[in-house]
């Protein structure tokens, strides 16, 4: 008789645990079949043998995807040398993200600044304008780039018209490009977390570095900064990490030579009909990211920043 | 080169000179403050008292920095640094709020300023212990500033507006914040630390109180003017205007007409038929119809007739004191507060007719 209400507890325990379970399924099935399975397919496909019309052949394993990747093997005397041509646009890749991180940061930060110390209502209006870009789709707002820095589009046309040039400049097609148009389309992505944190900046400290004869460079640099710090990672995050995959911006304005990542990988599912060498080209770029970001995150939270105050 | 200038022979050492400040343009400006002038000596605790919204915050924020007046000079021994950045000015504020800054350690907060103005490093690690040791904070120097409670933070902000020696130290209403208890000591160490110091302290508070047992002297503001600048003893016993006699203390108005004024004092015949002699402020000259203030406790209740008759209308006991209110014949009130003694039995009940003694040096006449 004691024993019944123990084992009602018990049971009415296991039913909440089962319940819990139940309501958080959909979630964990769109993960596991969206995001970790795709996972263990491409680490599949890297370590199989390719297919010669694209593809894999299944259960024949092989290390070539993943010796593509660094190494190349010449096709007369098989001597082994480094991919010089994977390795450089792994190079290039990281270089112009780091590029486009560092200019949006440049670029976004004031703009977060200005926004934040409009008065209340008004920040609204200008947030919403930031955001305004994002209706219009990658691709349209790409190919609108391409038209503004084109030889004969807006940019070129107005410098000859100015007399500043003779000849137009040579940018669409350039790395150049590839990084005006970058910056352009992540642009909003460092602005908004940036002001997010800004927005709950006590600027009652501002004034208390001033006071304790902080000139502006020092207000900045030992005051807003590290408050902000929070704001900067998450807006360095959100640009690095999809500028480094980015696919339509290298493809459109840079046009077929400067191939970053995202282009080099595309080009192995495609035209290369190299399966696991595109396979281990994703991995390693998760990889590039991961290590990136650890130890972005690593050092930005050792200096001790906390966003509150 | 100019004499400089004095107060009650000291050496100034800042001066607000004919400052107005304005807001805002048009339709929407707010005169904040309204021809200001003020002197203000070196080492001395000067209080800028006055509800909300009179100024003296605004006031405080032009002589650190933080607001630019629309004209007039503010002067900081004799150089006039109206157009400075608070950054080159060597005066420190405590904030109301504090304003500490939460991504560094106490220590790393009080040695701001000492960092921000060069000094080497040996020499900043020198004031900022000896500043914690003058706080009593040696234990939390490396806390973090939401690790301590309110009134650490307070000394932390002391603390690190100290540290930089300014000449003048600006405190925006610190001890707000605080509850009584801490109030009450930190008034004290307030008082303390000027005196170890001898730096010249502007503090801004709203707290009649505060402002009495703190200052040397209190400038007593409303609607972007100053009324009058004393000693707590003169705005508290001689106020100049009623909304300083009103805005410090309790005060009983008698309405008179003077009859003739004679070496700084005026003959008075009171509404109510008694005549007495009342001070005035410098500068003025009463005539005519007056009101006069008279503090609760300058006046003396007795039996049979005197300088005021009424009716007892309430007796309130307090412990240390007793409050009599009474309705005088013309029909205004009057109170009277008597301090007790044990033995001492008032000599009349509620409803009894009482006289009032005011005495010679108890009456002010206010401006009009």
């Amino acid at each position: 008789m004691a024993r019944e209400p123990e084992l009602a507890a018990r049971q009415a325990h296991r039913a909440e645990i089962r319940s819990r379970w139940l309501l958080s399924a959909p979630a964990l099935i769109i993960i596991f079949v969206a995001a970790v399975g795709p996972l263990f397919v491409m680490l599949a496909y890297s370590v199989m043998v390719r297919g010669d019309y694209g593809d894999v052949r299944f259960g024949e394993f092989s290390s070539e995807g993943w010796f593509n990747v660094f190494f190349q093997r010449d096709i007369f005397d098989d001597t082994i040398t480094y991919a010089d041509a994977h390795l450089s646009i792994f190079w290039r890749s990281i270089r112009l993200s780091l590029i486009t991180t560092v200019s949006t940061l440049i670029l976004g930060f004031p703009t977060a600044y200005f926004i934040a110390t409009r008065p209340r209502h008004t920040r609204e209006v200008w947030v919403f304008l930031i955001t305004i870009p994002f209706w219009t789709n990658l691709l349209i707002r790409t190919f609108a780039m391409q038209e503004v820095i084109r030889n004969e589009g807006v940019v070129n046309t107005l410098l000859q018209a100015l007399g500043v040039i003779d000849q137009p400049i040579q940018i669409l097609y350039t790395d150049w490009a590839i990084l005006f148009g970058m910056v352009y389309v992540y642009l909003p992505l460092m602005v908004l977390p940036l002001y997010a944190s800004m927005e709950r900046l006590d600027f009652r400290l501002v004034e208390a570095g001033y006071d304790l004869y902080a000139g502006r460079f020092a207000v900045l640099r030992r005051i807003i900064l590290p408050l902000v710090k929070p704001g900067l990672v998450a807006g360095s995050i959100l640009v690095f990490i999809p500028s480094l995959g980015a696919y339509v911006t290298p493809r459109v304005l840079g046009g077929g030579k400067n191939m970053m990542l995202g282009n080099l990988i595309e080009l192995q599912f495609g035209a290369g009909r190299n399966w696991p060498l595109g396979a281990a080209l994703s991995i390693t770029l998760m990889v590039i990211v991961m290590v990136a970001l650890l130890f972005y995150v690593r050092n930005a939270s050792r200096s001790g920043a906390t966003g509150h105050g | 080169m100019p004499e400089p200038l004095r107060v009650n022979e000291r050496r100034v050492a800042v001066e607000a000179r004919n400052i107005s400040k304005v807001f805002g343009t048009g339709e929407h400006a707010l005169r904040a403050l309204d021809d200001v002038s003020v002197g203000i000596a070196e080492n001395e605790f000067f209080t800028l008292l006055g509800p909300s919204g009179c100024g003296k915050t605004t006031l405080l924020r032009l002589i650190a920095g933080f607001e630019f007046p629309t004209s007039g000079a503010i002067l900081l021994g004799g150089e006039d640094i109206a157009t400075l950045p608070p950054y080159k000015r060597p005066v420190n504020t405590v904030f109301q709020s504090y304003a500490l800054f939460p991504h560094l350690t106490v220590a790393q907060n009080v040695s701001f300023g000492l960092e921000m103005l060069g000094k080497p490093r040996g020499e900043i690690e020198a004031r900022v212990a000896e500043m914690l040791k003058l706080m009593r904070m040696e234990q939390l120097a490396n806390r973090r500033t939401d690790q301590i409670s309110g009134g650490q933070a307070q000394r932390v902000a002391l603390a690190r507006a100290l540290a930089p020696a300014p000449k003048v130290l600006l405190l925006d209403e610190p001890l707000s914040a605080l509850d009584y208890k801490l109030r009450k000591e930190m008034q004290l160490e307030l008082k303390r630390m000027q005196a170890e110091t001898g730096i010249t302290f502007i503090f801004v508070t709203h707290d009649q109180e505060e402002a009495l047992t703190m200052s040397d002297r209190v400038a007593v503001m409303s609607a972007g003017k100053i009324l009058q600048v004393g000693s707590p003893r003169d705005i508290y016993d001689r106020p100049a205007e009623r909304f300083v006699a009103d805005f410090i203390g309790e005060t009983n108005y008698l309405a008179g007409t003077v009859q003739g004024v004679d070496g700084g004092r005026a003959e008075v015949l009171l509404k109510t038929g008694g005549r007495i002699s009342a001070s005035y402020s410098e500068g003025m000259t009463p005539s005519g119809e007056v009101t006069l203030v008279v503090r609760p406790e300058h006046a003396r209740a007795v039996e049979g007739a005197a300088d005021l008759s009424g009716a007892v209308e309430d007796i309130v006991y307090f412990g240390t004191d007793t409050h009599i209110h009474t309705r005088l014949d013309d029909g205004s009130a009057f109170t009277v507060r008597q301090q007790n003694s044990r033995n001492a039995v008032l000599p009349f009940a509620r409803g009894d007719r009482i006289g009032i003694v005011v005495g010679d040096d108890a009456a002010q006449v206010l401006r009009d």
